[in-house]
Parts: C-alpha cells; sequence; structure tokens
C-alpha cells in the first residue's frame, strides 16, 4: 500500500490500560480487510493474530470498544478513517 | 456545565463557591468528593495511577451530565476527574449538582457518580509494594449504575 493511496481503507486502533501492556502496543493504523465491517469483525481479526491477541480479545472477555469517541456494540459498522478504541471496563471515580 | 479533567488537585470551596456565584436561584448543592484510600483487596496501596481517552473522556462525561440534566431540573453541573499518579488521601473526583431544592441535587449527585463509575473511560492502576497492578471493576458499580434505568 503507498501512501496516499486512496483505496486503501485504513483505519486507527487504539489499546488502552490492561490490553495496552499486554498487547505491547498503544495503537496501529490497519488496512481494513475485506472480510471486516462491523466492530465484532474487527475484534475477530485481531484475535486471529493468535497469542496475546486471542487471549485477550477472546469472546466472553468483558471489553468496552468505541468508535470514534463513542461506545460501540459489536454489530457497529466500521468506515474508512475511524478510530476504534479497545478497552478494558472501565475504574474511574 | 463545566467538566474538567486534570492532574491538578482541585480546591471544593473555591469550585463550589464559582458555580454558585450570583445565582440566587440555587437553593441546594449536592457535592461528592472521591478520595484515594491506602487500602484495596486487603493490600496496602501507596500509589495509584488513572489513565484515561483524552478526548473521550470529556465527551463520555459530557453526555452524563446531559442525562442527569434532561432527568431532574439542574441550574448547573461541574464534574472534575483527576488523571495520573495520586497517593492516599489524595481527591480523585469532585461532582457539584445545583438545583432548587435538595431532592434533585441529592439524586443527580448519585447518578452522576453511577453513570460516571460505569461509562467514562478512567482506568486505575495500583501499586502495592513492589507489584503493580490493574484495579478490577466491581460488579456493584454496574449494579450501582442500573437502578437509574
Amino acid at each position: 500500500m503507498k501512501p496516499g493511496d486512496s483505496a486503501a481503507a485504513i483505519v486507527r486502533i487504539r489499546y488502552f490500560a490492561r490490553l495496552r501492556e499486554a498487547l505491547g502496543c498503544s495503537e496501529e493504523d490497519l488496512a481494513m480487510p475485506a472480510a471486516v465491517h462491523t466492530v465484532g469483525d474487527l475484534a475477530q481479526f485481531l484475535r486471529s493474530r493468535g497469542g496475546a491477541w486471542a487471549v485477550e480479545l477472546a469472546a466472553g472477555k468483558p471489553l468496552l470498544i468505541a468508535v470514534n469517541e463513542d461506545m460501540a456494540a459489536a454489530e457497529a459498522p466500521i468506515r474508512k478513517g475511524d478510530t476504534i478504541a479497545f478497552m478494558p471496563p472501565v475504574t474511574g471515580g | 456545565m463545566t467538566v474538567r479533567v486534570q492532574t491538578e488537585d482541585f480546591d471544593v470551596g473555591a469550585e463550589i463557591g464559582r458555580l454558585r456565584a450570583d445565582n440566587p436561584k440555587i437553593g441546594a448543592l449536592a457535592s461528592f468528593i472521591g478520595v484515594v484510600r491506602d487500602l484495596n483487596q486487603g493490600d496496602s496501596v501507596s500509589e495509584l495511577t488513572l489513565e484515561h481517552y483524552p478526548g473521550m473522556t470529556e465527551k463520555a462525561l459530557e453526555k452524563i451530565v446531559s442525562e442527569a440534566r434532561s432527568r431532574w431540573e439542574l441550574y448547573d453541573v461541574l464534574v472534575i476527574h483527576r488523571v495520573g499518579r495520586l497517593r492516599p488521601t489524595d481527591q480523585i473526583v469532585l461532582v457539584v449538582v445545583a438545583s432548587a431544592h435538595r431532592g434533585e441535587a441529592f439524586q443527580a449527585c448519585e447518578f452522576l457518580m453511577d453513570y460516571l463509575k460505569t461509562r467514562a473511560p478512567f482506568w486505575k492502576k495500583e501499586r502495592a509494594g513492589d507489584a503493580t497492578r490493574w484495579v478490577e471493576t466491581r460488579d456493584t458499580d454496574d449494579t450501582a449504575a442500573r437502578r437509574w434505568s
């Protein structure tokens, strides 16, 4: 993929707190695989990387996902240029 | 309405003073102050680090405040949440609600804290001795938030 290639559907993925540490990654830009249309698809794709990705993003693990800074459900669509955040359950206050 | 996320400490008296200044309609002010404890799950905690999602945190807090204002008649709301490194006895969070009567103020203040605890992207990491660990969520927080729905 060349820089400036407008056909590439790039999304930014961010990881927070325990997830960031466990995955060893705070953010990445990803060219969306053809099969990825929703938040759930993306989680599935990331799980397929195996190792910590499979463990930390395992189905049934409590996980919050935001699309462009709003909490989103697994069915939420993902579009080019979106920022998707994977977060553990929050513990503020 | 004001939402602030900051590393600095806050002065509760000064904040409430500013919030109520020149508004003779305010008859009730309810506030909540969250403080760092030195004990969690049986271990003595020496330090807490609060991480958040800059940008989303402010949006999430503003949404929670809007939700409170749609449920109760409120004159003003202030939410301050600290991030970064904190120690036991430090203040973490301040919620102040101004209304005409105490009922709305008490309820809205509790609602704001219950929602903040389950919806605002903050994460606590605590140090106990030489070890650090991410604080786990508590089921009681979810239960507390659910009673408002």
